[in-house]
């Protein structure tokens, strides 16, 4: 029971605890070690990943070729995409998941331990292998991150580290996901019924079913390529009785719903911030659970969206619009619900609220890009435009990337049980928000005048929007510089500051991870706690309860 | 156990592993197994049997002793309710994704034979185009190397003869592992080893058939994994069930081990039905084979 801490150790070290050293690290079992070790490979990955989108941009500064060659350039494309999304987003969610769904749902770590410590140590080296790639002659994969083929099949040296690196990726995530549904199945403590759950555990329950459903597709996608490569397959080659547009299908099959993957977790990270600072419970709860669900069925039957100017059949275009727009009705609960729940609130804006905020208005304008793009007639201008770039990165940076800021301001002082700096924290909202927004909106612009993408030059009259694009990127990677040292101070105590953290942090938090003291202790819940009506915690010996 | 004195959990209630260097150094094996091929089939100048073979068996060694870990804290008690279904979801879900893998294959030979070999030869607007212009000579039929003939002419395995035998063997073995089944629940332990070391002659009598049938493939009928779609969807369908015979085969001799050395209680033995529903799971695939693969 959570109050049996209240004597328990105030500091972090752990004395007493795991291995010393690197070892705990390597060896280590337990879900904050390893939800640390996932943040901290997550923003390696984004730093990396935002190195190369900020050579993108420079070379896209101005017209003609100044910094990288083509070749460079489609490989820093290639590249910054796969480590952005199964590097940074991904792992990011995986890390939150870890150190969240066990205090959230009342256990003392998730159900397979070591199985979770391979699937992290799975990603560290998967990633330098395929970063490795940039120095093998040939350099990096270059064929965009949807590796289509024929093209991809062109790739050289690096070609199987590539699919390698994606095999490996996918058994981390698969291990992961298992991971997060078995707890959240079968170790919630007693009464946290399904429907008491947090829906941050809700939306990572059916991201990590999302999860075992298509990484395994796409592992098979990438084996029939390597075979197509190696082995002599023809299963992408017409010649053989194979198609090409067949890699598109399987691939968007996985594609698709992972891009829910990359947000479902982001709705979970939000439906728990908003209502601690608007002082009210969840809007429309069971909604926000159902709506949830029925994006992540709908994700599986709208793939060739992105695939309506191949050539498919009629009916398909059809089909694949009308599910598609399908999607934003529940898409709409959600954002309605969020809010309602705002409405007549007592609202503060302390800096996670600031990112959540803008999550659902920026997030929105990605979901109306996306509804724009959902009609085939209309995508038929705008496929493989700046206009589909500036669609993903609102729904993916703005979403997903403020969704994970969002998260590590609001959970950082029950891990540390340090404040950060709150001026600071305002800082970095207001530069990320406006220097996000120079860099993508006007690329919906450069997209409906028709600047394709994935190219290193540009027509003159599109000028003025890249330079415009480029600086607000330069600005949003300058400005994230804040958050690194807000955060490090924040775990390392630097400039003297106080455990000065409670355990309930914020005024309107409920739910069982604030019951427990900052920073939580090693193993969270020695004994589950009996979760009341309100999904606190009822005082007492809850084992006892329980018996 | 955990090291971990202060704020240990209750082990009553959750059992928490000692912290283990078991999963690191499987990723390393790991890793110098795949760099090792990507080296191989890239031709490069790096030791790239030495890589493969260390990682191959560095990663053997792991899992053995990673397994064997695991059936030794079973052994002594230290599981309780909770890990029993934490193991009984979490095998569920690895064959759910095992599912989705196969989803893959069995979707590229559904649209293969439905789309686009119909396609090549002439259907719908845009085949029809697509066959006047660059295929006029060829008529869409399964199976079928595509319009290139690549991998030249070839025969196909007849679905009533090996693998109609293969359909029967493996369709016995999931009788027989469930005869073990029951044996082992009613502490018969001796009637169970057999059931068990005849269900393991039967999955290895199928591996000895397939194999048969492949040679039989590349030397007689010129069926390859180069036989066009045909060939490649075939192989790979029934190559990747194969390996999952292959695996299956290797958990159904170490549970049998196991039951030799006295582990298991009639009343709890998840090991053991993990391995089962593995091989009904391997057993459930093979029927999709022989019907969509051989006999459709
Ligand atoms: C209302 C919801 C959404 C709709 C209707 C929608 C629709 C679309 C469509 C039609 C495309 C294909 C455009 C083209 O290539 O011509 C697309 C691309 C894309 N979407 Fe969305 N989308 C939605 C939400 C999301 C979300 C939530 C994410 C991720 C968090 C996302 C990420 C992407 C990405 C990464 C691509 C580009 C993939 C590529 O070609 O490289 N979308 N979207
Ligand atoms: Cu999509």
């Amino acid at each position: 029971m959570a109050h049996a801490h209240d004597d328990a150790h105030g500091h972090d070290d752990h004395a007493h605890g795991p291995d010393k050293g690197i070892m705990r690290w390597i060896k280590t079992t337990n879900h904050k070690d390893l939800g640390t070790l996932y943040l901290f490979f997550s923003f390696t990955m984004f730093f990396i990943g935002g190195l190369m989108s900020l050579v993108i941009r420079a070379e896209l500064f101005q017209p003609g070729l100044q910094f990288v060659d083509p070749e460079l350039f489609n490989q820093f494309t290639t590249m910054h995409a796969l480590v952005m999304i199964f590097g940074g987003v991904m792992p990011g969610f995986v890390g939150l998941a870890n150190w969240m769904v066990p205090m959230m749902i009342g256990c003392s770590d998730l159900a397979l331990p070591r199985v979770n410590n391979w699937g992290f140590w799975l990603l560290p080296f998967a990633f330098t292998m395929l970063l490795s790639t940039f120095f093998l002659p040939g350099g990096a994969p270059a064929g965009g991150w949807t590796i289509y083929p024929p093209l991809v099949l062109q790739t050289g040296n690096s070609f199987p580290l590539l699919i390698f690196a994606i095999h490996l990726m996918g058994i981390s995530s698969i291990t992961g996901a298992i991971n997060v549904v078995v707890t959240i199945l079968n170790m919630r403590a007693p009464g946290m019924t399904l429907l008491k759950m947090p829906l941050f555990v809700w939306t990572w329950l059916i991201t990590a079913y999302l999860l075992i459903a298509v990484m395994p597709v796409l592992a098979g996608a990438v084996t029939m390529l390597l075979t197509d490569k190696y082995f002599g397959t023809s299963f992408f080659n017409a010649a053989g009785g194979g198609d090409p547009v067949m890699f598109e299908h399987i691939f968007w099959f996985f594609g698709h719903p992972e891009v829910y993957i990359m947000i479902l977790p982001a709705f979970g990270i939000i439906s728990s911030i908003i209502p601690t600072f608007a002082r009210k419970p969840l809007f429309g709860y069971a909604s926000m659970v159902y709506a949830v669900a029925s994006i992540a069925f709908l994700s599986f039957i709208v793939w060739a969206h992105h695939m309506f100017t191949v050539g498919i059949p009629l009916a398909g275009e059809l089909f694949f619009m009308f599910s598609t727009m399908l999607i934003a009705v529940p898409t709409g609960v959600k954002v309605f619900n969020w809010i309602a729940t705002m409405w007549k609130g007592s609202m503060t804006y302390e800096t996670p609220m600031l990112f959540a905020i803008a999550f659902v208005f920026l997030f929105s304008i990605g979901g109306f890009s996306g509804l724009s793009l959902a009609l085939a007639p209309v995508d038929f201008q705008y496929h493989n435009t700046y206009f589909v770039v500036a669609h993903f990165h609102y729904v993916l940076v703005p979403g997903a990337v403020f969704s994970i800021i969002a998260a590590i301001y609001y959970w950082i002082p029950k891990w540390t049980g340090r404040m950060y700096n709150e001026a600071a924290g305002k800082w970095h909202f207001w530069l990320s928000s406006i220097f996000i927004n120079v860099t993508f909106f006007p690329q919906h612009f450069l997209g409906l005048a028709g600047m394709p993408r994935r190219i290193p030059d540009y027509a003159v009259q599109f000028t003025d929007f890249n330079m415009v694009s480029t600086v607000g990127a330069f600005g949003f990677f300058i400005s994230q510089f804040i958050f690194i040292f807000n955060i490090l101070a924040c775990c390392y105590g630097w400039f003297g500051r106080q455990r000065n953290a409670t355990a309930q942090v914020w005024e309107g938090a409920t739910g069982l991870e604030w019951s427990v003291p900052s920073p939580a202790p090693y193993h969270t819940f020695e004994d589950p706690p009996l979760v009341g009506d309100d999904g606190m915690p009822v005082h007492g010996n809850a084992a006892a309860h329980a018996h | 156990m955990a090291t971990d004195t202060h704020a240990t959990p209750n082990l009553s209630r959750y059992f928490v592993p000692a912290p283990s260097a078991w999963p690191f150094c499987l990723t390393i094996a790991l890793i110098l197994t795949v760099y090792g091929v990507s080296g191989y089939l890239e031709d490069r100048a790096i030791p790239t049997t030495a890589l493969i073979c260390a990682g191959a068996a560095l990663g053997i060694f792991i899992i053995f002793s990673w397994f064997r870990g695991v059936a030794m804290e079973s052994e002594h008690g230290m599981y309780n309710e909770q890990v029993s279904r934490t193991y009984r979801w979490g095998m569920s879900w690895f064959i759910f994704s095992e599912v989705m893998f196969f989803a893959a294959f069995f979707g590229a030979l559904f649209y293969a034979r439905t789309l686009s070999v119909e396609w090549l030869g002439g259907a719908g607007e845009k085949g029809f185009i697509t066959n006047s212009i660059l295929w006029p000579h060829f008529d869409a039929a399964w199976p079928t190397n595509g319009p290139g003939h690549v991998g030249g002419a070839f025969e196909i395995v007849s679905p009533w003869k090996l693998p109609l035998v293969n359909t029967c063997l493996l369709l016995t073995s999931s009788v027989t592992i469930t005869m073990a089944h029951h044996a082992l629940k009613a502490a018969h332990r001796r009637a169970c080893i057999l059931w068990m070391l005849v269900t393991i002659a039967l999955g290895a009598t199928f591996l000895y058939c397939q194999a048969t049938e492949y040679m039989e493939a590349y030397k007689e009928l010129n069926l390859t994994l180069g036989s066009g779609v045909y060939g490649s969807t075939f192989f790979m369908l029934t190559g990747f069930h194969g390996l999952h015979v292959t695996l299956g085969t290797i958990m159904m001799i170490s549970i049998t081990g196991r039951l030799l050395f006295g582990h298991f209680k009639p009343e709890s033995h998840f090991g053991f039905e993990g391995v089962a529903w593995y091989w009904h799971f391997v057993d459930v695939v093979w029927v999709g084979l022989f019907i969509f693969v051989y006999i459709l």
